[in-house]
């Protein structure tokens, strides 16, 4: 196996920099690694190798012309498949986008390039980035790199997998109710949800406008930092995107590095170490705190009781979100069109376009979505799950007067068997249930390794207030530096 | 007590544009019950007085200048309809013929 693949991207940019290896190279031994083993990982939806060498030759032209190079040129990239990237298939895993070439990039997408990075391809995912499992992308499930008999996460389990298998030093995310930080436990990686609005939504296929956040994942804490920084701050294309810098995440991640935490709190959420996640997670997130405390963090447990109300209030508002964004998949601008014979009204062929299109989660949520906004049960449902919002916004609020950041497992569970869930769908949304909270408060949060549960990652999650990012950053490059990073059987 | 009825949901799936076979709805039927029995939880809350959140982010009125930008052409916005005339998205028929005529 080559060396190149089991470098960080701090390691690889610094050999490319420094002209001890180029781009090229670190691409080919990527795409090698990915020709090796995606069969059975299936990590990949689909794989440009001409615009990967094409991105490499580039940084290594502008590197022998003197250029300088940002911090992660010629490092390679594996995006999910719900941004939009230019001439290169875009399906959201979904059979309703199938063969679609978007006529531009996403903002994270053109600042990947700027930056010099080399997107090696398009990553598995849930269709519509909803799921837990990537079971229910269109194309087939991803299988997790430490058990390939499990699920490696979602909706984002194609880009964590990616990491796990070498087959990416650094890949992008996106996180409605813990897309990005879920996989990441379940694989072994790092995966971090910005602060909302902290990422651009440009170019970033709708589901849930108030809650999907793109967002970096990595092998290490300072790698996703890195990345944090290549494609974080205000973006003028998406109006929801705050006005200010990004947060120096990266000397953040240098500082946790050194492993004191002194005069750092950190709240142990007393709602999510109950008796709901297994033993086995359990026993390694209690392990961390003891770490941290010995690092110098002061350590209490906090209780935010709204929280209970999350996943519900969660499983309300993005199927409504949904149902409203989803619309647009009408056989008109892109994508599929079915059953348009000449004779079948625009309705008709809509409705057929749609069910054809959309796999059977899609439909439940946008149904789901359309029950809960329509008159008479309207205030009981979609309102009242707004108001659930407020307070949950509040429990962190006060929180944060208490804490500097929030900590719990990442996931109830470690990985569980492929096929495991899908025939209980409320069983699915489980998964999420200590991610979901961040997502309606909209403030960051993170995953990072924490030790192993019956021989397969556990994830420690990492809560931060509104813009402080890299307090997220600062404590789990600490609780790295203790554990270390997890390395999954050989493929 | 069934939260929704398979009548129900064959009326959802109309209105979201889903022409749904039979079997689908008596999963679907199900399934949803199911869901929404759960979701239903929010409802435990008291919360009449607390206003509701729609966005975490409170920006509003985000303007930009009224200068001309780039953007894509005809043929590239067109680039990915199923069928496209005359530089437009071309669609099957709107209105029936007997409200037409």
């Amino acid at each position: 196996m080559s060396d190149l693949i089991r470098m960080t991207a701090t390691e690889i940019a610094a050999l490319v920099a420094g002209g001890e290896t180029s781009a090229v190279e670190v691409t080919q031994a990527h795409l090698d690694r990915i020709a090796a083993v995606d069969d059975r990982v299936h990590a990949f939806l689909h794989v440009d190798t001409e615009g990967a060498l094409a991105a490499a030759r580039a940084v290594d032209e502008r590197r022998a012309a003197g250029e300088e190079l940002g911090p992660l040129a010629g490092v390679p990239v594996a995006v999910k498949d719900v941004l939009a990237t230019r001439g290169v298939p875009t399906t959201v895993g979904s059979k309703i986008l199938e063969g679609w070439r978007p006529p531009y990039d996403a903002t994270i997408v053109q600042r990947l390039r700027d930056a010099g990075t080399v997107m090696l391809g398009k990553t598995n995912m849930d269709e519509f980035a909803m799921g837990s499992s990537t079971e229910y992308s269109a194309y087939g499930p991803t299988h997790n790199p430490w058990d390939l008999s499990r699920i490696p996460g979602g909706s984002g389990g194609g880009s964590a997998a990616a990491l796990a298998a070498y087959e990416a030093p650094l890949a992008i995310g996106s996180d409605t109710g813990g897309s990005i930080r879920q996989p990441g436990a379940v694989t072994g990686t790092v995966g971090a949800k910005p602060t909302y609005g902290g990422t651009s939504r440009y170019g970033l296929v709708a589901f849930s406008s108030s809650l999907d956040t793109p967002g970096p994942c990595a092998r290490t804490v300072l790698d996703a930092a890195l990345l944090h920084q290549v494609i974080g701050g205000h973006d003028p294309r998406d109006s929801t995107s705050i006005p200010q810098p990004v947060p120096d995440v990266v000397a953040a991640a240098k500082l946790g590095a050194t492993g004191d935490l002194t005069g750092v709190r950190l709240g142990i959420v007393s709602e999510f170490v109950g008796e709901g996640a297994e033993p086995g997670v359990m026993a390694a997130f209690r392990e961390s705190v003891d770490a941290l405390t010995k690092m110098g963090a002061e350590v209490v447990e906090v209780s935010c009781p709204t929280f209970a109300y999350a996943l519900p209030a969660y499983y309300l508002i993005a199927p409504s979100e949904c149902s409203s964004n989803l619309a647009r998949f009408d056989g008109v601008r892109f994508g599929l069109r079915v059953g348009d014979d000449g004779n079948r009204s625009l309705e008709e062929v809509m409705s057929l376009t749609r069910e054809a299109g959309f796999g059977p989660e899609v439909k439940r949520r946008i149904m789901i979505g359309t029950y809960a906004l329509s008159s008479g049960y309207y205030d009981a449902y979609y309102g009242q799950a707004q108001k659930v919002r407020t307070l949950i916004t509040r429990d962190f609020t006060a929180a944060f007067e208490r804490v500097d950041a929030l900590i719990s497992p990442t996931t109830p569970s470690v990985a569980f068997p492929i096929g495991a869930r899908t025939a209980d769908p409320y069983q699915m949304y489980l998964a999420d249930l200590y991610t979901i909270p961040t997502n309606l408060y909209g403030g960051p949060g993170i995953s990072v390794p924490c030790g192993l549960s019956e021989g397969l990652p556990v994830g420690l999650q990492v809560m931060a207030p509104t813009m402080a990012d890299d307090r997220m950053y600062r404590v789990a490059a600490a609780l790295e530096s203790a554990v270390g990073t997890l390395t999954p059987p050989t493929l | 007590m069934a939260a929704i009825s398979r009548e129900e949901v064959a009326h959802l799936a109309r209105l979201s544009r889903l022409a749904v076979t039979e079997e689908e709805l008596d999963t679907f039927a199900g399934q949803l019950d199911v869901i929404l029995k759960a979701v239903a939880q929010v409802g435990e809350v008291a919360a009449a007085d607390i206003p509701p959140t729609s966005h975490s982010v409170p920006l509003t009125n985000i303007f930009r200048e009224d200068v001309v930008t780039p953007c894509l052409t005809p043929e590239e916005a067109l680039s990915g309809a199923p069928d496209a005339e005359d530089q437009r998205f071309r669609v099957p028929r709107i209105l029936t013929e007997d409200v037409a005529s």
